[in-house]
């Protein structure tokens, strides 16, 4: 019974992941890997985790690829092809690699000859996995790393607030109607450090009015001033 | 179940991932790709954890998937940033580092 | 021992400070204050030297030559080489007569550049080069005079192109100081010849153990010597390293007293007195010098005759009376040469003086063609330039008489075949006097030109566009150019009082040493010299009464020259210039030493550079070279960007490769 459900949530998951890969749109990918997820929590179930297997189903599958979803929405997934366009070549490179990673990691594993007392492994305290022996743990021996894990959730919520949000701060309905227009207007590449170094072969033809316009960052925001 | 065959689902998922962000150029889809081999190497960590009746690595593997979280939070931020900034999505176009 | 001391380094020191102190509130002081607080510098100086000479004569004639030591430099390699001063009779001697002129001529230039924009930089740079000239007479080991003798070379330079917007200055500046250089050279390497023999670098020391380190006659003893020669004849303007010496008339009129009369040529002569048991170990190379000496003074003289620009004139004057003097210390009267040093210091320093009221008198123009019939207008400035050529000419009672005659005295008595330096030096004793009052009759009798007229008139002539008067270029009124304002003698106080001091020195200054009957110089100057075979000399009674007689006659038969020729009948000079034609064409281009040396010298070294340039430097150097090393290093690190794609995926590429390595290591070290 365990194997059957092994093989299922171990194809499961492969399946899953070569979804995520191979599809074009990213949405598509994103369902990928979601099963992929619910099948790793099985196999997790399968290992005796169940806490893990949980918080995965909940965490991951549920919070962390909702916010997935919700971007690559906002986002727009564009069908995209697959081949590299510049960087020739890197596809067959990239297979090879995989190739001899996979070979390595399996002699890595498998071929240093895993001593199992049977092969359901060895015997497991009664609180193995459950939330109860998780907390304990967590509580105790890695207070350290439970803490500093929530002081990087912290940090990584207050850089998420800082990168998305606008510059400057909009007042009114109005303000966001023209900062929209003029963003439109605004080039590409306009306020990043190559137009700062001075002009790129590939900006649009609003690159004689922007590089010579901005000749550093700061002045990007009064650039559009100046050139409308 | 052999351990062993868990280890071998989990490498393979991770060259999966692996050959993803290589080949991939949304980065959208390579951040999709990390998320591959975070979760490979979870796999992994809670089958030693079996292995050696040791909770220790679940603990790993919960800490991991904090961090994978945040890393998540954090790359999307930057691509929204990068959308409302009208720039390509597209890691082919992000080339300031060249030269 | 240690008053002495301290007035030595009390002497050194003033000008330094005065330097020092002009160069960094200069600006500040009101009006001539730079100047003031020069001369007064000298005047300290002056004083210490005194106090020094005081102190000295207070010890035993034994203990006469003291060694001062500041510190050491180092002590590498075998050479000692320590800051020290060596205070004897002969620096003591050279102390005096340097701060003395040079106090006065601070106190002429206080007026006489008075309008000058560069008023502060030069009474700066004028007391720098008094300190140099100090450090070189009282240096105590060939470390310090070879340092004195750069300072004084810069110094020198930095005079002469004083009005450096001028073109013919900063030439002239850079012609003395390659020549200068060429005669630092020549010392160096003298004093290692001398140094590979003796190990010491000190004086006291190296002329003791002269006589056993070197073999009678030794080739390298002469060879250092006549290098030694060489920087004296570069530093004195001897032939053939005398081109340099008119060019720097450009200097302003003070510097030509100051450097290029009294003090700064004369550096040869004091290192040739200094180094006498050396050249009287290297009979050859003395012999040299005092060929060398006597033909430059025939030559100069010659080049004086036909020379039209009033300081050019007094300029190879100085360099035919230093002649003299090589040819003085060179046989070995030592008390006589440097007897005429002093006395050649006061008349030089005062005729130049004179000339400059002239010069001033005229804005600026120094050509004596258009200068006449002063006497009426500058009588003062008349009298002082009366005396000095009187003292140059050698007419008794002045003291050039004294002093050129006890040269030619002691010359004589050498016998051999230096009888035909000394008739070499009494044929430019008459020479001397021949254009030294060509000169003055030029400049002061005669029908009074358009300036001279207005100066009766009491108004002094100003040029309305100020032109260089050699080339006619419009001159830089800011900093190039003799300031607006023109100064005479006869309307400044500290410019009569400078001259009326000099005036009086060179007419009682030649009785210090008359002959019989005062030995004050011969006296003095023992100690340093005692060690000399030469020194203690006691010519005949007839030898002396015939030269002190056949000098006289000389001279006055020069002067009776020039008055015939200039004064009495005008037309005289061009009918003997157009009768001896080439050799008035050789005397004018003063035998040819400049295109000379321009043909020998200057233009290999020209074609040598353009060589350099166009072939070494752009082809080895640029080419290979700089090329190649920055070729490879440019298409090194061009292959390494090649890596630096900027495409995210490359560089995840090379981490996975980087991860695939490291498992790698572990699975083959496990």
């Amino acid at each position: 019974m365990a194997e059957v459900l092994f093989f299922l949530a171990g194809i499961g998951a492969i399946a899953g992941a070569i979804g995520v890969v191979a599809v074009r749109n990213p949405f598509f990918s994103v369902l990928a890997l979601v099963s992929h997820l619910l099948c790793l929590a099985a196999l997790f179930l399968l290992l005796r985790a169940e806490f893990v297997a949980a918080a995965q189903v909940v965490v991951y599958a549920g919070a962390v690829m909702v916010l997935y979803v919700f971007v690559v929405a906002y986002v727009g997934g564009q069908d995209e092809p697959l081949g590299p366009r510049a960087g020739n070549g890197l596809k067959g490179l990239s297979l090879m690699f995989g190739a001899v990673l996979f070979i390595e990691l399996c002699v890595a594993t498998l071929g240093s000859g895993l001593q199992l007392i049977d092969s359901n492994g060895t015997p497991v305290p009664d609180d193995f996995g459950s939330a109860q022996g998780i907390g304990r743990l967590l509580l105790t021996t890695y207070l350290l790393p439970f803490e500093v894990a929530s002081f990087l959730l912290l940090i990584a919520a207050v850089g998420a607030v800082v990168l998305a949000r606008r510059r400057g701060g909009m007042s009114s309905a109005e303000d966001q109607a023209r900062y929209t227009a003029m963003d439109l207007l605004r080039p590409a590449y306009t306020g990043t450090m190559a137009e700062g170094v001075g002009g790129r072969r590939r900006l649009p033809a609003a690159a004689a009015a922007a590089a010579p316009a901005a000749p550093a960052a700061p002045a990007a925001p009064a650039a559009p001033a100046e050139d409308a | 179940m052999d351990i062993g065959w868990y280890l071998a689902v989990s490498a393979l998922i991770f060259t999966i991932g692996a050959g993803g962000v290589l080949t991939r150029r949304s980065p959208l889809v390579i951040l999709l790709c990390l998320e591959l081999m975070l979760n490979a190497a979870n796999l992994a960590l809670i089958a030693f954890s079996r292995m050696h009746g040791n909770a220790d690595g679940q603990i790993f593997a919960i800490i991991v998937m904090v961090v994978a979280a945040c890393e998540v939070t954090i790359g999307l931020g930057i691509i929204v940033a990068m959308h409302r900034r009208r720039l390509p999505i597209d890691v082919d176009e992000m080339r300031e580092l060249q030269g | 021992m240690t008053a002495l001391k301290f007035f030595a380094w009390a002497t050194l020191l003033a000008p330094l400070a005065g330097a020092v102190l002009i160069s960094l509130v200069g600006r500040r002081l009101p009006g001539r204050g730079a100047g003031y607080v020069g001369t007064g510098a000298l005047a300290l100086s002056f004083a210490a030297a005194i106090g020094t000479l005081v102190k000295l004569q207070g010890l035993g004639e034994e203990q006469r030559q003291v060694v001062a030591v500041a510190w050491d430099y180092a002590r590498t390699a075998g050479v000692d080489a320590q800051l020290s001063l060596l205070i004897d009779p002969l620096s003591v001697f050279m102390i005096l007569v340097v701060s003395g002129v040079s106090a006065l001529i601070h106190a002429y230039s206080i007026s006489y550049l008075d309008s000058d924009a560069g008023y502060v930089r030069f009474f700066g740079y004028l007391n720098y080069f008094v300190f140099s000239m100090l450090l070189l007479v009282l240096a105590g080991n060939f470390l310090v005079l070879i340092i004195g003798w750069a300072f004084v070379g810069a110094a020198s330079y930095m005079l002469i192109s004083f009005w450096y917007r001028r073109e013919t200055a900063t030439r002239a500046g850079i012609k003395a100081f390659v020549i200068n250089v060429l005669g630092d050279v020549g010392l160096v390497l003298g004093t290692f010849f001398i140094f590979k023999h003796v190990g010491t670098v000190d004086f006291l020391t190296t002329f003791e153990k002269a006589k056993t380190a070197f073999e009678p006659g030794s080739a390298d003893l002469t060879a250092g010597c006549i290098l030694l020669l060489v920087g004296a004849f570069a530093k004195s303007a001897q032939i053939p390293l005398h081109t340099w010496l008119p060019d720097a008339m450009e200097g302003p009129t003070p510097v030509s007293a100051l450097i290029h009369a009294a003090t700064m040529v004369t550096a040869g002569v004091y290192l040739i007195a200094r180094m006498h048991p050396l050249f009287e170990l290297a009979p050859s190379a003395a012999d040299v010098g005092a060929i060398v000496g006597c033909l430059t003074l025939l030559v100069a003289g010659t080049i004086a005759i036909a020379q039209t620009d009033l300081k050019r004139v007094i300029a190879y004057s100085t360099m035919s009376q230093i002649g003299y003097m090589i040819m003085a210390v060179s046989a070995g009267a030592y008390a006589a040469g440097l007897f005429h040093l002093m006395t050649h210091a006061f008349f030089k320093a005062l005729l130049f003086m004179a000339a400059g009221s002239v010069i001033a008198a005229m804005a600026g123009q120094q050509d004596l063609d258009k200068m006449g019939g002063f006497k009426r207008a500058m009588p003062f400035t008349f009298g002082c330039m009366c005396i000095g050529g009187l003292a140059l000419a050698g007419i008794p009672p002045f003291s050039g008489f004294f002093s050129k005659d006890e040269i030619l005295l002691l010359i004589g008595d050498r016998g051999g075949w230096y009888w035909i330096l000394y008739a070499a030096g009494y044929v430019g004793a008459f020479l001397t006097g021949v254009y030294t009052f060509r000169m003055i009759f030029r400049a002061f009798y005669g029908e009074p030109v358009r300036e001279a007229r207005e100066l009766e008139d009491g108004h002094l002539h100003h040029a309305e566009v100020h032109t260089n008067p050699a080339t006619g270029e419009i001159e830089d009124t800011e900093v190039g150019f003799p300031g607006p304002e023109h100064h005479i003698a006869e309307r400044e106080l500290s410019m009569k009082f400078a001259m009326s001091a000099l005036a009086v020195l060179a007419t009682v200054g030649g009785f210090l040493q008359i002959p019989k009957v005062t030995h004050v110089i011969d006296h003095f100057l023992e100690p340093t010299f005692h060690d000399s075979a030469l020194y203690e000399r006691h010519p005949s009674d007839g030898l002396l009464a015939f030269g002190l007689v056949l000098g006289a006659v000389c001279g006055l038969a020069g002067i009776a020259v020039a008055y015939y020729v200039w004064v009495k009948n005008p037309g005289t000079s061009e009918r003997v210039r157009l009768r001896l034609a080439p050799l008035y064409r050789l005397f004018v281009n003063k035998w040819y030493f400049d295109e000379l040396i321009d043909a020998l010298v200057v233009r290999p070294a020209r074609w040598f550079g353009n060589f350099a340039q166009q072939t070494f430097e752009r082809v080895v150097v640029n080419g290979v070279l700089v090329g190649g090393s920055t070729g490879i290093v440019r298409s090194g690190s061009s292959a390494v960007r090649a890596a630096q794609t900027g495409f995210l995926r490359y560089y995840a590429a090379l981490l996975l490769l980087g991860t695939l390595g490291v498992v790698f290591y572990f699975l083959v070290a496990a």
